[in-house]
């Protein structure tokens, strides 16, 4: 019985959906609109299906996708976590031997103030606030995200070309945000070694 | 009818719209000029980010809104031909707005509120300086109120009859901005204001964004709309045609409305706290949301297409020498549409989800947004000012050389100002900073195209006096004994006689943007709720 009323509620409901929609169509059509005009709406549809193509694309076939962990953190706790501790932070090697950086935003510098990457290797950064709204873009590279308090900003990039590059906070963080930067040395392949204080770390970690 | 009232509301309006532009107008020269270091003496962050915060709170909140009002009551009144309703509603949301705009002002100035124009959570501002922008925002709610109620009480008077297209936009932005401001809201009322006040402890700044984001762009189409309407409803008849399509400007303005909104996630691109599939999801809308300017574009110069052949222009590109060039009008639509083709250009960039990664947060996004807004949009808001100012004078305006002198040069200032701008944005310059700082070799790249944005901001401060001091001596000047210019609206080609309802009320639409707000922000939102999220207490700044 009940059963019975709810399926003929749905059938009353798709019945009334497909009147509206053929209504709204019949009545659409009612509509003068040039011809000329509607070779310009398909062209403009066109250019739009294509730009969004592409983007749809990239995102789920190449992976292109900009920095969306959502991975919370307690901000006000940094130092007692155990990832962002201050003797954690800076680059270091997993176990699989992946290169991530973990880096602190704080008013008004990054820390560690400065870092040395390989060129041409990917690179997991993973970015906290310590305190209020950051940003952080190193110019030339595609190395930038937000960086919101109570949230782990990660990104994962690589540098195409070494060389001395700045860091800087781009969102406005407090009167003293102009000097907020630090510098990341960017150094060829076979010229990086991995820090020695990682491989300490690791050590004490596996004993 | 005599519109007496009307007019001196609509005046009232936009004195106050006006005002807060010149003012604005003075601060953004003096930070173009802190901001290149060029004068050492001049440089302090304290006073550049009081100033940037004050700057964008005028022309983003105040300019816009006033001007919005007073526009849209004498075009409501004068294309409805009926008189406003509940004229002392008017008022009373004029004194509010008013009156939130200087509560919000005395922070601003004293320093005690330099968030910028987009809050910061949870850096904090002045509780005073949240209570000034709500007092602004909900004065513009009468404002929307009045306007439904006008639209309905024609449409019960007038059944089955169009509403005149003017009116028609004009609703259409009200809801529109009904809409809009409930995020913003939000986020001042149930985080800013109760941290200020120390209800609360913590804010979660994600959460924060998310709200800000749900206004942040459906607002840019809140200020864009008045100029779309003079494209469609002025232009065509001040360049002496006909409007090619006015069925196709009410489905451009119903797209815009409905798509404007769902689709603010553009701005979080870059934010940790939503996931990349929402970005996504609000990237298409915003490639969607492209469709009713490109419409814009196409029924506006046909528009002026049809004017230039009546006017005896010949071949294919003839038509456009024969439009009448010293028209404020005209001229107007013409340099808008132009900086809106170079602006689109550079907004595909940032709405494109992955590219927009080279340009967020670098000098690159003023540079768009003030060629896009202070650009295209607020050089319709001069062609509306001088369209109106003998109208809502009856006294011939002072000088129309003077005026399109005033907008060739807002057009090469800006282009002045901007360029460069954009230049800096590719060259890795953050947006935010009040002087460079950096020691390192990138930034001596970007001197020369600061020194150019100098020069650029002085351009559009002159041309910004030479408009304010048209109008002023306009209202100064005696009244002629026969003056009775009247608004003019534009007729199509084809007169519409009837239109499908659809194309004529808003209810299905309203319907339509609640299930897509659901759908793009129900889940974005609610996640915090879910989440293991950590607040962050209030900082100074």
């Amino acid at each position: 019985m009940q059963i019975d009323s709810i399926v003929q509620r749905c059938h009353d409901l798709a019945g009334k959906t497909v009147d509206f929609l053929q209504d709204f169509i019949a009545q659409m059509r009612t509509v003068h609109v040039d011809s000329l005009e509607q070779k310009w709406i398909k062209i403009a549809l066109l250019i739009i299906g294509l730009l969004v193509g592409i983007i749809t694309i990239d995102a789920f076939f190449h992976g292109v996708n900009p920095p969306s962990k959502v991975e919370t953190i307690d901000s006000a706790r940094l130092h007692l976590s155990k990832e962002f501790a201050e003797s954690n932070l800076g680059v270091q090697l997993d176990d699989k031997g992946a290169i991530v950086v973990r880096m602190v935003a704080g008013r008004y510098s990054f820390f560690p103030k400065h870092i040395s990457v390989p060129a041409e290797t990917k690179l997991t950064f993973r970015w906290v606030s310590m305190d209020v709204l950051h940003g952080v873009h190193i110019p030339m590279t595609n190395m930038s995200t937000m960086i919101v308090p109570g949230y782990v900003a990660e990104i994962t990039t690589s540098f195409p070309k070494p060389g001395e590059y700045p860091v800087l906070c781009n969102e406005y963080c407090g009167l003293g945000h102009n000097h907020m930067w630090s510098n990341i040395s960017v150094i060829a392949k076979e010229d990086w070694q991995a820090p020695t204080h990682t491989i300490a770390n690791k050590e004490a970690n596996n004993g | 009818m005599d519109d007496a009232t009307e007019r001196k509301l609509t005046l009232s309006h936009l004195w106050v719209a006006f005002g807060a532009f010149i003012l604005a107008c003075f601060m953004g020269e003096y930070q173009v000029l802190e901001r290149s270091g060029l004068i050492s003496a001049l440089d302090s962050p304290t006073v550049y980010f009081a100033s940037v915060s004050t700057h964008g709170v005028l022309m983003g909140f105040v300019l816009t809104t006033f001007f919005i009002m007073g526009f849209g009551y004498y075009t409501a009144t004068t294309s409805l031909k009926m008189p406003v309703w509940n004229l002392k509603l008017a008022w009373v949301g004029f004194w509010i707005s008013l009156l939130g705009t200087v509560m919000a002002a005395v922070p601003l100035l004293t320093g005690k509120a330099s968030v910028l124009y987009t809050f910061y959570l949870p850096i904090q501002a002045h509780v005073a300086f949240y209570f000034g922008a709500v007092l602004l925002v909900v004065g513009s709610w009468l404002w929307c109120g009045i306007m439904l109620v006008m639209f309905s009480q024609w449409k019960k008077s007038h059944p089955k009859q169009p509403v005149p297209l003017a009116m028609f936009a004009t609703t259409a932005n009200a809801l529109l901005w009904l809409w809009t401001s409930v995020g913003v809201a939000l986020e001042v009322l149930f985080q800013a204001i109760p941290l200020a006040l120390g209800w609360i402890d913590t804010v979660d700044a994600g959460l924060a964004r998310t709200l800000f984001a749900w206004t942040l762009h459906p607002i840019v189409y809140f200020w864009l709309i008045p100029a779309y309407i003079a494209f469609y409803v002025f232009v065509p008849k001040q360049a002496g045609g006909f409007l090619f399509s006015d069925e196709v400007a009410r489905a451009a303005f119903i797209v815009l409305v409905v798509f404007g909104l769902p689709i603010g996630f553009h701005h979080l691109y870059m934010d940790p706290e939503q996931a990349s599939g929402w970005k996504l999801l609000h990237g298409i809308g915003t490639f969607v949301v492209s469709l009713p300017t490109l419409v814009t574009g196409f029924t506006v110069i046909a528009s002026l297409e049809i004017a230039g052949r009546l006017r005896g222009g010949k071949g294919l590109f003839g038509w456009i020498g024969t439009l009448p060039w010293t028209n404020t009008m005209v001229l107007s639509v013409i340099l808008s549409l132009l900086m809106l083709i170079l602006g689109g250009f550079g907004g595909i960039i940032n709405a494109s989800y992955a590219m927009n990664a080279m340009i967020h947060n670098t000098a690159w996004v003023p540079g768009h947004f003030h060629l896009i807004f202070a650009g295209t949009t607020v050089i319709m808001y001069f062609a509306i000012a001088y369209y109106l100012w003998p109208v809502l004078l009856r006294k011939p305006l002072f000088s129309n050389s003077m005026a399109l002198i005033q907008l060739w040069t807002w057009f090469i200032g800006m282009g002045i100002l901007t360029t460069p701008w954009h230049v800096l944005g590719l060259l890795g310059q953050p947006r935010r900073i009040s002087t460079v700082v950096y020691n390192t070799l990138l930034t001596l790249a970007w001197k020369p195209y600061e020194l150019a944005m100098i020069f650029g901001g002085l351009i559009l401060l002159g041309s910004a006096c030479l408009f304010i001091y048209n109008l002023v001596k306009t209202q100064l000047n005696p009244a002629p004994a026969e003056f009775n210019q009247q608004i003019e609206y534009a007729d199509p080609i084809h007169p519409v006689e009837s239109i499908p309802e659809y194309l004529n009320d808003f209810k299905l639409w309203n319907r339509v943007i609640a299930v897509l707000m659901a759908i793009s922000f129900g889940v974005p939102i609610l996640q915090f709720f879910f989440m293991d999220t950590f607040g962050s207490p209030a900082w100074g700044y």
